[in-house]
């Protein structure tokens, strides 16, 4: 579908309006529809939208053409409206969203509450920690051959930890 | 059961109430504005099954379909600050749970699946939120939370992301309202990742000297560290607040409280307006002490009741502004 515009480009933007009642169906081109989000019409949450105003310009028009899988928003919907569409959102936009996360908190890694039933993976300096703190407990008890077992389990996470 | 605030809170003189909001969605649902009205049904009921079907619930929670309310019960309980404004005014397939005494709220496809609320009189963050994390603890066993490692609770608003908690304090500033202090209060806390809006929230004015205060930032943050935030700042306002108190004319105050009183006392019809400028200058009379025998608690009592919206749903039937000024002014001199 061509643009309703200029006539020239595809169509990648839909903007439905309802006036009194008259709906209009207008369909454009992503030049055309940057336009029309920059002039007299009034686009909601423009201004949580205007946050990832420079999001949107760093990336080239047909990356932001690439739609989500669990609700089809592409980036620019969520540009424009300063809403997210679903959780998926988060993982294919990710990229494009850290900028402007950034901005908003000054931070972009979550520091807070992890719900109950998420086990984030230990990481291998974690590992490594419990597993000389079990040698440890094996040496006070004379338990030499469980102490043996583990110094090899430790001795093999840090080569593995190196070799990466 | 008698609500929530009608009980007296600590520094009561200045923080009128506590709140706090912990913003959740469940994975693999669209958040609110993509919502079919069906997944709206089924967000609600798998929410209400999680809280209410639970039989250890100490508080007993009532589960509320927004769309069968009177428009002047659903106002009532913005004013009353239980639900948002926005909540209001769309509210096909929205749902509500409620406890008896209204401090925990929790709203149904509002900007998130869950936005669950609870209030308590005067200063008290760290409370509210053990109780909010509690209840979200048993919607989390239940629920599939949208959650990312990197990212945290994913919300529908990207300001929202991480903890989703917006910890907030109704304040009463008066004496730096007055002196205008209020705007560069307003300058230094947007430094440090808090905010201070009016008394509905986002985009509205201060009603009667009250402001909110709350986090701003929610992203690489923990809840207890933002809670801290706020509340060392909140000391900082507060304490500037009792300054300010303390620098004014006492004489003119303790006049301008009785005043504030007298017209209260005698007047037969009150504006909401005129109402709330009235009853903060009381306000500030009591807390200061200069004027004896009415309890803050009451205060907020009347302040709640006045509400226009409030008036109409306790009078059972919809009154025109001039009848709604004439019985706001009747209730008011009864209970004064």
């Amino acid at each position: 579908m061509l643009c309703d515009k200029c006539g020239q480009r595809t169509a990648t933007t839909h903007i439905k309006t309802s006036i009194n009642g008259i709906v209009e169906v207008h369909h454009l081109c992503p030049d055309c529809a940057k336009e029309h989000s920059g002039g007299s019409s009034v686009m909601l949450d423009s201004l949580i939208g205007s946050f990832f105003g420079d999001s949107l310009k760093s990336h080239p028009v047909t990356d932001n053409r690439k739609r989500c899988e669990g609700c089809g928003m592409c980036f620019d919907d969520i540009a424009q409206s300063g809403k997210v569409g679903c959780d998926k959102c988060y993982e294919t936009f990710l990229e494009q969203l850290i900028p402007s996360l950034q901005r908003m908190h000054g931070r972009s890694r979550h520091a807070g509450k992890i719900p109950n039933q998420i086990v984030i993976e230990e990481s291998t300096e974690d590992k490594i920690a419990e597993l000389q703190n079990q040698m440890q407990k094996a040496i006070e008890t004379q338990d030499f051959e469980l102490a043996a077992k583990l110094r090899d389990q430790i001795k093999e996470l840090k080569e593995d930890a190196d070799n990466e | 059961m008698s609500k929530w605030y009608t009980s007296c809170g600590n520094q009561s003189d200045t923080v009128i109430s506590t709140r706090i909001r912990l913003a959740r969605n469940i994975a693999g649902v669209p958040f609110p504005s993509r919502m079919t009205a069906q997944q709206r049904k089924e967000v609600n009921l798998a929410v209400k099954e999680a809280i209410i079907c639970d039989e250890n619930r100490a508080k007993r929670f009532k589960y509320i379909e927004m769309d069968t309310l009177p428009d002047i019960t659903v106002m009532s309980m913005v004013e009353r600050h239980i639900i948002s404004p926005e909540f209001a005014k769309v509210r096909d397939n929205k749902a509500l749970i409620l406890s008896d005494d209204e401090s925990v709220s929790i709203m149904l496809c509002e900007e998130d699946h869950i936005r669950i609320q609870v209030m308590r009189a005067g200063l008290s963050l760290d409370e509210a939120y053990a109780e909010a994390d509690r209840i979200d603890d048993i919607l989390g066993e239940k629920l599939n939370y949208a959650f990312n490692e990197r990212l945290g609770y994913l919300t529908e608003c990207p300001t929202n992301l991480g903890t989703g908690l917006r910890a907030s304090l109704m304040l009463h500033l008066p004496a730096l309202e007055m002196s205008g202090a209020v705007n560069r209060l307003a300058s230094t806390v947007s430094k440090i990742g808090l905010t201070i809006r009016g008394t509905y929230g986002e985009g509205t004015k201060a009603s009667a000297s009250m402001y909110q205060l709350s986090n701003q930032v929610t992203l690489g943050i923990s809840e207890k560290a933002a809670i801290e935030n706020l509340k060392s700042i909140a000391a900082q306002a507060m304490a500037q607040e009792k300054s300010a108190r303390e620098n004014l004319d006492q004489f003119a105050l303790e006049d301008n409280a009785y005043r504030a009183l007298g017209t209260l006392k005698f007047a037969r019809i009150l504006s909401g307006d005129e109402f709330m400028k009235l009853i903060s200058r009381v306000r500030l009379g009591v807390a200061t002490g200069v004027v004896e025998g009415i309890p803050l608690e009451k205060i907020e009592e009347l302040i709640i009741d006045a509400g226009a919206a409030t008036l109409q749903a306790n009078a059972g039937e919809p009154l025109d502004a001039t009848e709604r000024d004439r019985l706001r002014a009747k209730i008011i001199r009864e209970r004064l």
